[in-house]
């Protein structure tokens, strides 16, 4: 079975080279239309020269462009998930993070965040709580509305799921403007509980989410 | 109450089973919704459920586990990571970045469309498809397709839930559409 997928990339087989192996330079400047095709993502390993696992993870995520929409370039885990180690390793990462940390509750945000949040719940054996979009969960909700670039959307949890005096972690694949963050960090502080930590797998640091989320900590593995 | 095939129900079952909570009405009047959420609140049962699923494929050679937007989300992943098998995830339209196959699917009213990245599976690969529910199988039915559009053999349904009241309506689904698999669920 072979550890990287061959898929219909469209990037050149140079942006997929481990990023390890070029120099550290500062990000392009947004200029439009001239901005380059393929952001390659500096693994944090790099940064604190820690963890050699972080540039297999950051090789297996790709960029697609124009998605959704043109000017965009989509960072898509789907095909670290495709990379059993590099998945492994993702949740790995997380759980020793955490695992000392007394979570009650790991919330993970529809749909991406579903995909690692129940893996890290199971492991450091917190509850998972689901955060959808409107209309999903049956039973009572709590709502938080959030901006989106245009216009606003909602972002719902189970009634009872969680308590005062639980400690959470928010799980996402990606932070960007950190709007969908905040409104979960909301949701789950207006039940009363603590949220310790934001943990995504990538961030995109131009879109200041971090300055969003304020002075809650905010853990990433990959920075875009 | 388990639609367990095994003859012997194991005993975490009906603890998992316990766990979920039955919402009246939902998401229409007269559906009595089988909610998960709490189940996932219970950490042993949620692992529990895992585990059951985990101790089936083991050893089965899954290269393949396949999880259906969204609730399969939940319970695909960490069944894949204990087995070695790759997760790929079954969405709605227009989720999925680059290029992707379909296939439409029948609902009470109109029609859906469930897609898979084209590469995310090979001809040889097994897989194993992850759901929460299965109702009338017409979801299960499209991601059996994709995935044997693909190359992939499907060597089995998985899921927490079964509503055997809705059987009459997968077993004509999958006589009429696609081979009748074995269907292995939890509660």
């Amino acid at each position: 079975m072979p550890s990287i997928p061959s898929l219909t990339f469209h990037a050149p087989s140079s942006s997929r080279l481990p990023s390890f192996l070029f120099p550290l330079s500062p990000p392009p400047p947004p200029i439009p239309f001239l901005r380059p095709r393929f952001i390659s993502l500096k693994a944090m390993a790099l940064e604190d020269g820690k963890d050699h696992r972080l540039a297999r993870i950051s090789s297996s995520i790709r960029i697609i462009p124009d998605f959704p929409k043109p000017g965009i370039m989509f960072q898509d885990i789907t095909t670290l998930l495709l990379d059993h180690k590099a998945f492994r390793d993702t949740i790995d990462i997380f759980v020793e993070r955490y695992r000392e940390k007394n979570i009650s509750v790991v919330a993970g945000i529809e749909a991406r965040g579903f995909i690692f949040g129940p893996p890290i719940a199971l492991a450091i054996g917190a509850k998972f709580v689901p955060m959808r979009k409107p209309k999903k969960l049956p039973g009572e909700v709590i709502s938080e509305e959030y901006a989106l670039e245009y216009g606003t959307d909602k972002m719902e949890m189970h009634v009872g799921a969680v308590q005062s005096g639980d400690r959470a972690l928010v799980i996402d694949d990606l932070i960007a403007t950190g709007g969908t963050l905040c409104a979960a960090v909301r949701l789950l502080e207006r039940a009363g509980a603590d949220v310790v930590e934001c943990a995504c797998v990538i961030e995109l640091p131009e879109l200041k989410g971090r300055e969003k989320l304020g002075h809650r900590s905010v853990f990433v593995l990959v920075k875009g | 109450m388990s639609a367990c095939k095994d003859k012997e129900q194991d005993p975490r079952i009906e603890g998992i089973a316990s766990t979920i909570r039955v919402v009246p009405d939902f998401p229409k009047p007269g559906i009595m919704f089988q909610d998960i959420t709490t189940l996932l609140l219970d950490p042993k049962a949620f692992k529990n459920t895992v585990d059951l699923f985990v101790e089936r494929y083991t050893g089965k050679d899954i290269t393949v586990v396949a999880g259906i937007e969204a609730r399969g989300f939940i319970f695909g992943p960490p069944i894949a990571l204990a087995i070695g098998a790759k997760f790929v995830p079954l969405r709605k339209p227009r989720k999925l970045p680059g290029e992707v196959i379909s296939e439409e699917y029948v609902l009470e009213y109109g029609t859906d469309c469930l897609q898979m990245h084209i590469g995310a599976v090979q001809p040889g690969d097994r897989a194993l498809v992850v759901d929460d529910l299965i109702a009338t199988g017409g979801t299960l039915c499209a991601a059996i397709k994709l995935l044997e559009r693909a190359g992939a053999e499907v060597v089995e349904c998985a899921c927490v839930i079964e509503l055997p009241e809705l059987k009459a309506f997968y077993l004509h689904f999958s006589s009429a559409k696609c081979e009748v698999l074995d269907w292995d669920v939890v509660a």
